[in-house]
């Protein structure tokens, strides 16, 4: 596809010699104009003011930051069209590829659903913003408006042995002081990062293994607890395991559930399955009265069986209640 | 868009690239695209094909074997089932990053096979022309930038779907990537400075003497292992560790959506692979024969490219077949604390050999001295560290012999050198029910009994 927009472009820049004259002159590696590039450009600048307008009225934060990115690769096209290959593609390495994604990691963790809140926090700071922003459109059109642009000159000695090799023999040779200062600059910026964000560990550290301790002491379920569900019969998350005996487990409802009572009735599931031990077919079952079906007592669930999963060993241990329920770590 | 950057760079380009693409014309440009396209997506056939049959092989099965001679057709099959699956979009999903992000994702992959060298100059239709759509100074760089940009498909793919699991997957694999990519490129960093170039026509014309894995072998395993890192496979799939989370970013996706990612993901496969082959593997070079042969002219060198990307693609499939999934924190430590040291030390003692080459006043030194002086120093390194005397770790706690085996709360087994106390039962048994005494206490040594093993 990529080849077809370069055969485009070449396309173009046969056919509109005409309207080259109208376009500005774009300038390529040897530092003459070229249709294609023009063409490029045109293409890319619409693309990247309507992104640069995304950034501003963008609602949703990742959406801001998307457009950000893709004004920085249609930026680092016009690099490489420039004849600046190498800044071309380390802007979207550094950039795009490192930095955005950073700004990206944080955005993210605030959700699809969050839009920016329009609420004005210091009074009047609306009129202030566009005040200030009128001001800096005045200044920049005065700017603008009274450059010359001359014609470039220098880019092919600059590039002559490859682009890369040229910016090579300039960072580390004429700025080479420059450069190790910015390096020595950055390297003190990421220690004291690392310097502020550390925090002396108070507790000993909690492994595996402290946890695995902690749990036997505290008298724990040490497996996972049983999933809810009764197999080939009904599967929901509400529905409590039976054990063995045909007894429910509570503890194989997730605790939220419980919690909210949203859990279905344990001894009416278990009361079905003993009539289907007892041997009633389902004719006979759907012959009975209501009444009739709820004559057979739900199983009393003893002591020892409600609590099925926490072993009561763990009692002894003192400051710590043995039939809590049971952790988030044993679902 | 790497046809842009050509024609961008068509002037300055010329003489900084072993390759020579002047006599390309729009044609040829639309044959190799095409032609790299078809590629890439057969690949990706065969690919799923190729390691669901040797995987299967590794574990004593036969692996797809129903559609086709020897099941070939199986990924067809997939691949029809998954077009013709309904296309859901979550309802609460961010509609248009939701869509895009996928799209991020194939595309972004498809742009690294532009610079790869196939062959060297061939004869197409008439035209002289590299088996290579394009080059340029910074070609390996590039391959990195849309490595990195391919990762926005994942990100934006687990944030849009505006669930759980799919925005975990998305920010491991934002930290995975950030991490490896950052060892990897230090990795084809002192490649680049052994072959004096960044243009992949040139990095492999400069192994016409010696593939560059020999001499960079640990720049070699670091690249190795960090894309596996790169492409989330196994051992580091953590992105889309199905145990923990379902399928990590795409487990809202569905349809042709869904394989998109699953396109994405296989084609990367083959770039990383292209890659190693290229910078490390002398590219389309055949060992051991002259560089004048026939063999390597023309067409031919298209055969051993391949065949040296697929043996890498076995070693996917390998790894996958016999290595666990890494825990989050170790594959972290592993990237942190190993990779990216292991390969800055290596960057440096490279550029201190390659600088002291290059230097006029060392010009009589032989390579040979550099390394013996290095390896001198390491030596002395070695010995000075071993001299300082190690911090001795927290005598273990003694064990008693005899354990209590409910001490915690909770009975365990002894550990090795352990014993049980003589069972307050056995003493019953033998007291009670002397005439059993034959089957269960004749032969009980009196003392307790030592565990051995684990």
């Amino acid at each position: 596809m990529s080849a077809l927009v370069a055969g485009a472009t070449e396309l173009a820049a046969g056919a509109l010699p005409a309207v080259s004259g109208l376009l500005p002159r774009a300038v390529d590696s040897a530092g003459d104009p070229s249709t294609a590039e023009a063409v490029l450009f045109w293409v890319l600048a619409p693309i990247m003011v309507i992104a640069a307008f995304g950034l501003l009225f963008a609602r949703k934060a990742v959406h801001a930051a998307l457009c950000v990115i893709l004004v920085m690769i249609s930026l680092a096209f016009l690099y490489v069209t420039q004849g600046a290959v190498f800044l071309g593609v380390v802007q979207v390495v550094v950039y795009t590829g490192a930095i955005m994604m950073l700004f990206l990691f944080v955005l993210m963790l605030v959700g699809v659903s969050s839009a920016d809140s329009l609420v004005e926090t210091i009074r009047g700071q609306r009129w202030i913003g566009w005040l200030a922003g009128l001001g800096l459109l005045v200044v920049l059109a005065g700017v603008i408006g009274t450059a010359t642009y001359p014609d470039p000159v220098g880019l092919g000695t600059a590039n002559e042995s490859t682009n890369p090799r040229g910016i090579a023999h300039l960072i580390f040779g004429q700025y080479v002081f420059a450069m190790e200062v910015v390096g020595a600059l950055l390297v003190t910026a990421a220690l004291g990062a690392l310097v502020f964000t550390h925090r002396r560990r108070l507790t000993p550290r909690l492994g595996q293994r402290e946890r695995a301790d902690a749990r036997v002491r505290a008298g724990q379920t040490l497996a996972p607890l049983p999933a809810p569900g009764v197999y080939a019969k009904h599967n929901a998350m509400d529905v409590p395991a039976l054990d063995p005996y045909g007894r429910p487990i509570t503890s194989s409802v997730p605790r939220v559930l419980r919690v909210r009572g949203q859990e279905a009735d344990a001894a009416e599931y278990a009361a079905r399955i003993d009539r289907v031990i007892a041997g009633k077919s389902a004719v006979e079952r759907g012959a009975l009265g209501y009444e009739e079906q709820h004559q057979t007592p739900p199983p009393q669930a003893d002591p020892a069986g409600a609590s099925v999963g926490a072993p009561q060993i763990g009692d002894a241990v003192a400051g710590v209640d043995a039939s809590a329920p049971d952790s988030e770590e044993g679902k | 868009m790497h046809s842009v950057l050509a024609a961008g760079m068509a002037t300055a380009a010329e003489g900084s690239t072993a390759a020579d693409f002047s006599n390309d014309t729009w044609w040829i440009w639309l044959i190799k695209s095409v032609g790299i396209l078809v590629f890439l997506l057969t690949s990706v056939l065969i690919a799923i094909w190729f390691e669901r049959k040797v995987v299967a092989r590794m574990q004593v099965r036969p692996g797809p074997n129903v559609h086709g001679p020897f099941g070939l057709l199986q990924s067809l099959a997939d691949a029809m089932k998954l077009l013709f699956k309904e296309d859901m979009t979550v309802k609460a999903a961010d509609k248009v990053v939701y869509i895009v992000a996928p799209l991020i994702a194939v595309f972004c992959s498809l742009l690294t096979f532009a610079v790869i060298p196939l062959g060297p100059t061939v004869n197409m239709f008439g035209v002289e022309t590299p088996l290579q759509l394009t080059d340029f100074p910074v070609a390996v760089l590039y391959i990195l930038a849309c490595a990195s940009v391919g990762v926005y498909g994942i990100v934006l793919g687990g944030w849009s779907s505006n669930s759980t699991y799919p925005l975990l997957g998305a920010v491991r694999s934002t930290a995975q990537v950030i991490s490896y990519e950052l060892a990897m490129g230090m990795s084809l960093v002192s490649v680049f400075i052994l072959a004096g170039s960044m243009s992949t026509s040139e990095i492999v014309s400069s192994q016409t003497q010696l593939w560059w894995f020999l001499p960079l072998l640990p720049a070699f395993v670091i690249y190795i292992v960090s894309m596996v890192g790169e492409t989330n496979r196994l051992p580091f799939d953590l992105p889309e560790a199905e145990g923990e989370l379902v399928s990590g970013y795409m487990t809202e996706y569905s349809s042709m959506k869904f394989a998109w990612f699953f396109l994405a993901e296989y084609i990367n496969m083959l770039n990383v692979s292209a890659v190693a082959t290229t910078l490390f593997l002398g590219g389309w070079r055949a060992p051991f024969i002259p560089a004048d042969s026939f063999l390597q002219q023309g067409y031919w060198p298209v055969l051993w490219f391949l065949a040296k990307l697929w043996a890498l693609m076995f070693f996917f499939v390998w790894v996958r077949g016999s290595v666990l999934r890494f825990r989050y924190d170790q594959f972290m430590k592993l990237g942190w604390k190993v990779l990216i040291p292991a390969s800055l030390v290596w960057l440096v003692l490279v550029a201190v050999v390659q600088g002291l080459r290059q230097f006029p006043q060392f010009a009589d030194l032989e390579l040979r001295t550099i390394l013996f002086g290095i390896a001198g120093v390491v030596i002395v390194g070695v010995v000075i560290s071993l001299l300082i005397p190690e911090k001795k770790p927290a005598p273990a706690a003694t064990r008693p012999r005899v354990l209590d085996a409910f001490a915690d709360g909770y009975p365990v087994p002894p550990l090795p050198g352990q014993v049980l106390p003589p069972s307050p039962r056995r003493a019953r048994v033998t007291a009670g029910a002397p005439a059993d005494e034959t089957t269960t206490g004749a032969d009980a040594p009196t003392d307790p009994k030592e565990v051995h093993g684990g």
